[in-house]
């Protein structure tokens, strides 16, 4: 194993990691940002008003990456309607493709953990003179697990998925090449130790990200 | 207590927001700055064998520009550019070149270089196709004893090559057991063919970058070099195309026809010609705008 990386300059590998982190990290921030208030809303209403959105948001937990890649490759392309953003083959253009496949699980799963908070909470805070927002804030806080699950289910989703970043991101050396895209780089020319390595880097990525998500869960859920 | 989770909570998501903020503006940011960056629609051959990486540094430091290098089969290569998404196009299908700049894509195709296709398979040879002159031969006794091929089926040009040579046969393989379709690049190809133990069409530039892998496979048909090659439907051709700036306005193509004469330069072609020969001992690619200088 320690000559694994002796072919492979530093530099390079690095920016591959840092790429992976700041695309998966900003892709999981905006579909958190949209998906846990969104997902929160649904799991307060009603059960029958909410079923239409919890059946797009299930398939939309479904679909393949590879088709929101190709949804969002015709969008950026230059011919396409947001042709002129020149968001494609850029870092930009993975963002966006990974955040549409993070949304519908962190709204999905979100929803679920709120529709499962016992009713009883929810009337007792309101029973107490809580706002609108203080009774939502307060839900929330009670499916605080669930929430962490589905964050932490779609932080696994999108930093593993590399059909959809292939496409739109390109793969480019130094620009768009992230973890995923260069394993199936070197795959390709059979270069199987190299990929190996690189998919343990990913793995202990995924790993570490795991610990520290629940970790967090554990230490909310004792106080 | 309460609120005091909430604080902290707040502290953290704050963070948390900071930093991937920072993270989305630098990401979206390091497209805009920076160096003129040309984007290059390439075949998975000219990236994987090693060659842009070998020659585009000297095309980078005399344009202080960056070359994108987006690395496809021909046809996604081809499609890229249709679309606009790409400046320059390197690629070797020629037919739908001739059709990429028919439809008004591009102005012109140039001849850059080329090599050849080699046949390659399990070294027990099943079908008895070893050292057969025309790729006809050996195709038509793959099928006679219908031993296992696997195809890129990708429309790259590999794979139109390959296709081309059963057509002309009238025989209609795809239905058949032992013709699998992979819809993969070359490497994965390769190495589906040595794990299969099936023959395949290769480039012989992929062949020769990889053979240290492929311990299970032989070159049947194709000879060592191009030169002991006897089949002409064999040969390889790669085509420059600069995409077409009245058919598609966001393209850089002043940046991308510098960078197609840069290509077919004497001192590029050169260049190209001698890739490969210290590590494999023959080239992998021939120029094949030696007078293009002089013209």
């Amino acid at each position: 194993m320690p000559g694994l990386f002796a072919e492979f300059r530093t530099p390079e590998l690095l920016a591959i990691v840092a790429l992976t982190l700041r695309v998966t990290g900003a892709a999981l921030l905006i579909a958190t940002l949209l998906g846990v208030p969104v997902g929160a809303l649904l799991g307060l209403t009603g059960r029958r008003r909410r079923r239409l959105a919890a059946l797009v948001l299930y398939t939309g937990m479904g679909l393949p990456p590879v088709v929101v890649g190709l949804f969002v490759y015709l969008l950026l392309s230059r011919s396409g309607p947001l042709g002129t953003l020149g968001w494609l083959f850029t870092p930009s253009a993975m963002i966006l493709a990974q955040t549409i496949i993070a949304f519908p699980l962190v709204a999905g799963l979100t929803m679920s953990a709120v529709a499962g908070v016992d009713p009883a909470v929810r009337q007792q805070v309101v029973a107490l003179g809580a706002s609108r927002w203080q009774t939502a804030w307060t839900v929330l806080r009670e499916a605080r697990v669930g929430v962490t699950a589905a964050i932490v289910a779609a932080f696994g989703g999108i930093i593993s998925e590399v059909g959809a970043v292939m496409l739109v991101g390109g793969n480019i050396e130094g620009q768009s090449r992230v973890l995923t895209t260069a394993i199936v780089l070197y795959t390709r020319q059979g270069d199987f130790a190299m990929a190996l390595a690189l998919g343990t880097i990913l793995i202990a990525i995924a790993f570490a990200a795991n610990v520290f998500l629940l970790q967090l869960q554990g230490r909310l859920r004792h106080r | 207590m309460h609120l005091h989770l909430i604080r902290r909570l707040r502290a953290v998501g704050l963070a948390l927001l900071l930093t991937a903020l920072a993270g989305a503006v630098s990401a979206s940011g390091a497209a805009a700055e920076g160096p003129a960056r040309l984007r290059l629609a390439t075949t998975t051959s000219t990236a994987d064998s090693g060659l842009l990486a070998a020659i585009l540094p000297a095309f980078e430091r005399r344009c202080g520009c960056r070359v994108d290098v987006i690395a496809v089969g021909s046809g996604q290569a081809l499609e890229i550019g249709r679309r606009g998404d790409a400046d320059v196009l390197l690629v070797h299908s020629r037919q739908a070149e001739e059709r990429f700049v028919a439809e008004g894509h591009a102005r012109v195709r140039r001849d850059v270089m080329h090599n050849d296709f080699v046949l390659v398979g399990p070294g027990h040879d099943p079908a008895r196709v070893r050292g057969r002159r025309l790729a006809r031969e050996a195709f038509a006794a793959i099928a006679r004893a219908q031993a296992p091929f696997v195809s890129r089926g990708d429309k790259s040009g590999t794979d139109v090559a390959e296709k081309t040579v059963w057509a002309a046969l009238g025989l209609p393989v795809a239905r058949s057991g032992w013709y699998r379709s992979l819809g993969q690049g070359m490497g994965e190809t390769l190495i589906a063919a040595q794990e299969q133990q099936a023959y395949t069409l290769a480039d012989r530039g992929t062949w020769l970058a990889m053979r240290a892998k492929l311990a299970g496979l032989d070159l049947l048909v194709g000879g060592r070099t191009l030169a002991e090659n006897l089949d002409p439907t064999l040969r390889n051709p790669y085509g420059v195309l600069v995409v077409s700036a009245e058919r598609h306005p966001g393209v850089q193509a002043d940046l991308a026809r510098r960078f197609a004469d840069w290509l077919l330069a004497p001192e590029t072609q050169n260049a190209i010609g001698q890739f490969g020969v210290a590590r494999y001992g023959q080239p992998l690619f021939y120029p094949d705008a030696a007078g293009a200088g002089a013209r």
